[in-house]
């Protein structure tokens, strides 16, 4: 058992599956000879060959097309889009056609792609490099949406998600791509989608979040002293709306946080389900710790906008006394 | 030598049957065998029938917008006589004759613009994909799919359809981009029709040919007279050897004209001259193949009639078909959304309700709820 960091754990996986898998094919800017700007495909087009490794145009809504095209013929192709910011070329393949295939022809044709995209705001990259777009596509029927905030869980996800028979959108959240090691089995194993993971338990208050925020709720609540059960929703579509059920309705009190604005962000959609499933549960309203409902700044402010320990932990404090 | 020409071109027009019946023995002598053609003509008889039909339908309330084929007949039908029956076809909606030729049972489209998306469900044994309504982002998919062949070592091509307003799309350069340069085994066939709704050829393509758009890529391409079914024939037995042999795409601009309105719900006396319109009239495909055919006693009044006959009471079933299709279940729209639905997704199928109240068992009135005790956190 090694100890990996979140790229290497992204890098095992898809080599696993490539190997067990011949219909498995990366296409993608820059993944092949360059192994991937953040060289997350580092090695595969040395070890699978041009042909299942591909260095594609410059063309975001020609990668995710032809990747729709691949799946419809029943490969399972899994294209990159280098940043989050760069989604919006694919936005109509990605909505209009993945999202619709099987409904549209009655389960004829079938699109079981994955869509690896890195996410998120912290690595002082240029604009559109640190968005956070997940709701858009959490909101689109048709589509699953992933984001792991671990390397143990990035490996058993990937995977799941690529043997998915649906479209999957894969975000990986970039600022902690490097940031920490943990240990991944060699051996294969899968996390199912649509399954959250409790990452402490407590009864006084729910922290729900998923991707690197994850990592500023832990150090927050350790800050905090209280017990404070987190959630990892790890799949955002299908969410697992029981697992948040039976901790909302133990505590009472919940804290969402996510990096991508306030307004319509999935924790808009979290709290609503509260409402519905444990209204008279609640001690408190449910409160959203959230990137501001700007545009991502520029890195000199990037700290300011995305939610921190710091802002967290206050939230917790209010939210406690309340 | 300081400036040098690093590249010349040109591009070829084939014509062999015109409208005027001048028929080029060279080039059309023994293109078509003579029992297919007269069933291709038959099938164009059938196709425009339908075409005239379904207008009817929408203008009656018994159907929605429909997007009418009439005078369009040749280009698709010819790539459907052409290709393999297991070779990709990814058209837009201007391709009902190649689709029926393929076995599509017309029946299909008209379910689709009769609003019920089981018209959709084409068999993969036809290797037709659906209708594609975003314009010209189905030239994508062809591509993928035809790589998928290329992937797996099949003989497979792919034959992508889409008229001159598609070469607008960001779409229609990221297919021909991708094809050309990762050699990837598809034919691309415009349907230039010189009308994008009411926006005329020159706004989505100044350039004297359609055809022309393909040398950018490095992409080989034919120019042909799109109502000619020997011309249609002609290039496509060229592209699609040529794409079978070299693995590379190959373009066609099949010139065309659009005979009736964009669909049901545009009305083309706005924007066309009928001088125009009617100068296509003459260059009808059927009109056009009708004519040779007599002329080489293959057809005549009689076996015209009994076509005519013949037609009507085959599109008259398709139609009947079509409309007592069983009702789709009211939950329809839920069923192919994923392979396996989500539990909340199947909630909402199962209770027709998206409001929690009423909707999860737990609430449902004289339910004994436990509430924790106060004071317990």
């Amino acid at each position: 058992m090694a100890n990996l960091t979140l790229v290497q754990a992204i890098n095992l996986a898809l080599i696993q599956e490539m190997e067990r898998d011949e219909r498995v094919l990366l296409l993608g800017e820059d993944i092949g000879l360059n192994g991937g700007v953040f060289r997350v495909t580092e090695g595969l087009h040395k070890r699978f060959g041009g042909k299942r490794v591909v260095d594609t145009p410059l063309a975001e809504s020609g990668i995710i097309g032809t990747a729709i095209g691949l799946a419809m013929a029943g490969l399972r192709p899994i294209p990159e889009i280098q940043f989050d910011g760069f989604l919006g070329p694919a936005y109509d393949q990605i909505c209009s056609h993945a999202a619709r295939m099987r409904t549209r022809t009655r389960s004829a044709f079938t699109v079981p792609l994955t869509i690896r995209v890195p996410v998120g705001g912290g690595i002082h990259a240029p604009e559109l490099h640190s968005d956070s777009p997940e709701t858009i596509y959490i909101h689109t029927p048709g589509l699953k949406v992933v984001m792991p905030s671990s390397p143990y869980d990035a490996k058993g996800l990937l995977i799941s998600a690529i043997r998915d028979p649906d479209p999957v959108i894969f975000f990986e959240p970039k600022r902690i791509y490097r940031a920490f090691r943990e240990e991944v089995p060699e051996d294969e194993y899968t996390l199912p989608l649509g399954k959250a993971r409790v990452v402490c338990e407590g009864d006084q208050m729910t922290v729900i979040s998923w991707g690197a925020s994850v990592v500023q709720c832990m150090q927050a609540i350790e800050r905090s002293g209280r017990g404070i059960e987190l959630i990892d929703l790890r799949t955002l579509y299908p969410f697992d709306m029981d697992a948040v059920e039976t901790s909302v309705k133990k505590t009472g009190r919940c804290v969402v946080v996510h990096e991508a604005p306030k307004t319509c962000g999935f924790g808009a959609e979290i709290a609503a389900r509260i409402m519905e499933r444990c209204f008279l549960y609640l001690e408190a309203p449910v409160q959203r710790v959230t990137g501001f409902d700007t545009i991502m700044p520029y890195y000199k402010l990037e700290l300011d906008y995305m939610p921190d320990a710091d802002r967290i932990a206050r939230a917790i404090e209010e939210i406690a006394a309340y | 030598m300081p400036i040098q020409t690093v590249l010349t071109n040109t591009i070829q027009h084939v014509s062999i049957l015109d409208e005027h019946g001048n028929f080029d023995a060279q080039l059309g002598k023994g293109l078509i065998p003579e029992a297919d053609l007269v069933k291709l003509y038959e099938h164009m008889c059938a196709c425009r029938q339908l075409d005239e039909v379904a207008f009817k339908l929408q203008r009656s309330g018994r159907m929605g917008t429909y997007p009418q084929n009439m005078g369009q007949e040749a280009a698709s039908l010819g790539a459907a006589y052409v290709l393999n029956n297991d070779d990709w076809l990814v058209t837009c909606y201007r391709e009902n004759c190649g689709l029926f030729w393929r076995g599509i049972p017309m029946e299909s489209i008209l379910l689709h613009w009769m609003g019920d998306e089981r018209g959709n469900a084409m068999p993969r044994a036809h290797f037709a994909t659906p209708i594609a309504v975003p314009i010209g982002t189905q030239m994508l998919h062809a591509t993928g799919l035809a790589w998928a062949s290329k992937y797996r070592g099949e003989k497979r091509i792919a034959c992508t359809f889409f008229g001159d307003g598609a070469t607008s799309e960001g779409d229609f350069h990221e297919a021909m981009n991708f094809a050309a340069n990762l050699e990837i085994p598809v034919v691309f066939c415009c349907q230039n029709n010189f009308w994008a709704i009411s926006v005329p050829g020159k706004i989505n393509c100044s350039a004297p040919t359609v055809a022309q758009r393909a040398v950018a890529y490095g992409m080989e391409t034919i120019q042909c007279d799109g109502n000619d079914l020997f011309a249609v024939v002609h290039c496509f037995r060229q592209a699609v050897e040529k794409v079978r042999k070299t693995g590379r795409p190959y373009f066609i601009e099949a010139v065309t004209y659009r005979l009736g309105d964009h669909t049901t719900a545009d009305d083309a006396k706005r924007y066309r001259d009928q001088a125009e319109v009617d100068a296509w009239k003459s260059r009808d495909p059927i009109l056009r193949l009708r004519a040779h055919l007599m002329k080489l006693s293959l057809w005549n009044q009689t076996k015209e009639e009994a076509l005519l006959q013949r037609v009507e009471i085959e599109v008259a079933a398709a139609i009947e078909r079509a409309e007592t299709i069983a009702a789709p279940p009211h939950t329809d729209f839920f069923d192919s959304m994923y392979e396996t639905l989500p539990a909340d997704l199947l909630l909402q199928r199962n209770t027709m309700q998206t409001h929690s109240i009423g909707q999860d068992p737990s609430q449902i009135e004289g339910a004994v709820i436990e509430l924790p005790a106060k004071g317990a956190h």
